[in-house]
């Protein structure tokens, strides 16, 4: 016979069995120690997943492979990355006490729990069962099929009551984690009606957008705040939370020679300011940097878009008419 | 080595976690210790499946697996509305109906 010899014949299972049950059960055993002595949660629920992996191979050795891999996909997968999400949720310290509230309970659990051990391993090595078969037969079309014909057959009601009992669940679980609605819903037309009332009653409340940090400033990260026309710096532009913490940064200290050339402009146009219809801003930078204050304006015409070539010949002409 | 050694590990693991759930005062650890005496359950319903040559002791272990999912959706549910309104997710802070 060049097969192994089958466990409906000898009754033992396995030499490969054998070493891999006794390398992964001791192995197991100690991570679901891990569970009773580990401090921390997640650690805990590492150890839990070491378990439940080791019993999926433990499923594959004993011809039930469509349970092992569905052990794999269910635990491993699904219940206990749940469990590792409530944990982050309610936060991974939640506190384990070391008080004890009831008298000796601890001891009174310890021995229970020792004595079950004791109890199920005399009642499994001590009873007398029958020879054992194996799955050989029942396994003939390969195991999973060999499950979907015993669900879909016998125990199709019961799978039909399942769906229902996990769309209960999936429900309830809704339910029960939904946030209490603690003020009424506000529409999207309140809101606005709420900030027009504030800007007819205070002003400018921020109505418009926020300007964007960093425009024109000579950087563009989201600590510096942009730069008005007039060549002043808009503080609104920085985000609220940088500006909380101190974190934004004036334009001189990322670029000083901007803020040289700012300080020279303003204080150059600070006192014709009325005088001047509406022109080029004269701001570093821009077009129309160089024209002395006063020659860039002619009454009646735009000279905002013109070009810097454009003010020049326009320049010349002046000096010809003068 | 025969099967009952499968039956032996499946009682250890069982008896684990129903210590977890008795001496740990964290509720989830208290939940993963259920959830480990479900897995030796089934370890125990797989391993007499062979035994007696059919499956239908696979399908009740697929059964119980259906069952444990849904346990553990409305268990961490509960954990997670308690641990919102008391702060909490220690089985001791949860004494209401104590005195």
């Amino acid at each position: 016979m060049s097969l192994p010899m089958s466990l409906a014949e000898t009754g033992v299972v396995s030499t490969g069995e054998s070493v891999f049950f006794w390398i992964v059960a001791p192995l197991a055993v100690l991570a679901a120690l891990g569970l009773l002595f580990a401090r921390k949660a997640v650690y805990a629920a590492m150890c839990v997943v070491f378990v439940m992996i080791s019993l999926a191979g433990f499923y594959i050795v004993q011809e039930a492979l469509f349970l092992g891999v569905a052990q794999i996909v269910v635990y491993t997968g699904a219940i206990m990355m749940l469990f590792l999400f409530v944990l982050m949720l309610v936060g991974v310290d939640a506190s384990d006490s070391v008080v004890e509230t009831l008298k000796g309970q601890r001891w009174i659990a310890a021995i229970g729990g020792l004595g079950l051990i004791a109890l199920i391993a005399a009642v499994a090595l001590r009873a007398t069962m029958p020879a054992p078969r194996g799955l050989e037969l029942a396994n003939e079309d390969t195991n999973p099929v060999g499950v979907a014909r015993l669900l879909f057959s016998d125990y199709v009601l019961v799978v039909e009551i399942s769906g229902v009992l996990l769309v209960t669940a999936a429900v309830g679980a809704v339910v029960l984690t939904r946030a209490e609605r603690l003020r009424p819903k506000r529409t999207q037309r309140e809101v606005l009606e709420e900030k027009m009332a504030a800007y007819a009653a205070v002003g400018d409340t921020g109505l418009r957008g926020l300007p964007a940090p960093g425009v024109y400033a000579r950087h563009n990260a989201a600590d510096v705040p942009a730069l008005g026309a007039d060549g002043k710096p808009i503080e609104d532009s920085v985000p609220r939370v940088l500006r909380i913490r101190g974190q934004q940064r004036s334009i001189a200290s990322v670029s000083p020679e901007l803020a040289a050339q700012l300080e020279a402009s303003t204080s150059t146009h600070a006192g014709d300011g009325g005088a001047r219809s509406v022109t080029q801003s004269g701001q570093p930078g821009m077009p129309g940097t160089e024209p002395a204050p006063g020659t860039t304006t002619v009454d009646g015409e735009r000279p905002t878009s013109q070009s810097t070539e454009d003010t020049g010949t326009k320049r010349a002409e002046q000096e010809e008419q003068q | 080595m025969t099967l009952v050694n499968y039956l032996v590990l499946s009682g250890i693991l069982f008896s684990i976690g129903a210590m977890a759930v008795l001496l740990r005062r964290n509720s989830i650890i208290a939940l993963m210790g259920v959830e480990l005496m479900l897995n030796a359950a089934n370890l125990t319903l797989i391993t007499f499946a062979r035994w007696h040559g059919n499956l239908h002791g696979e399908v009740f272990a697929f059964f119980v697996m259906l069952v444990a999912a849904a346990e553990v959706v409305i268990g961490l549910a509960i954990v997670v509305s308690i641990f919102r309104t008391r702060r909490s997710a220690s089985i001791d802070d949860v004494n209401l109906l104590k005195n």
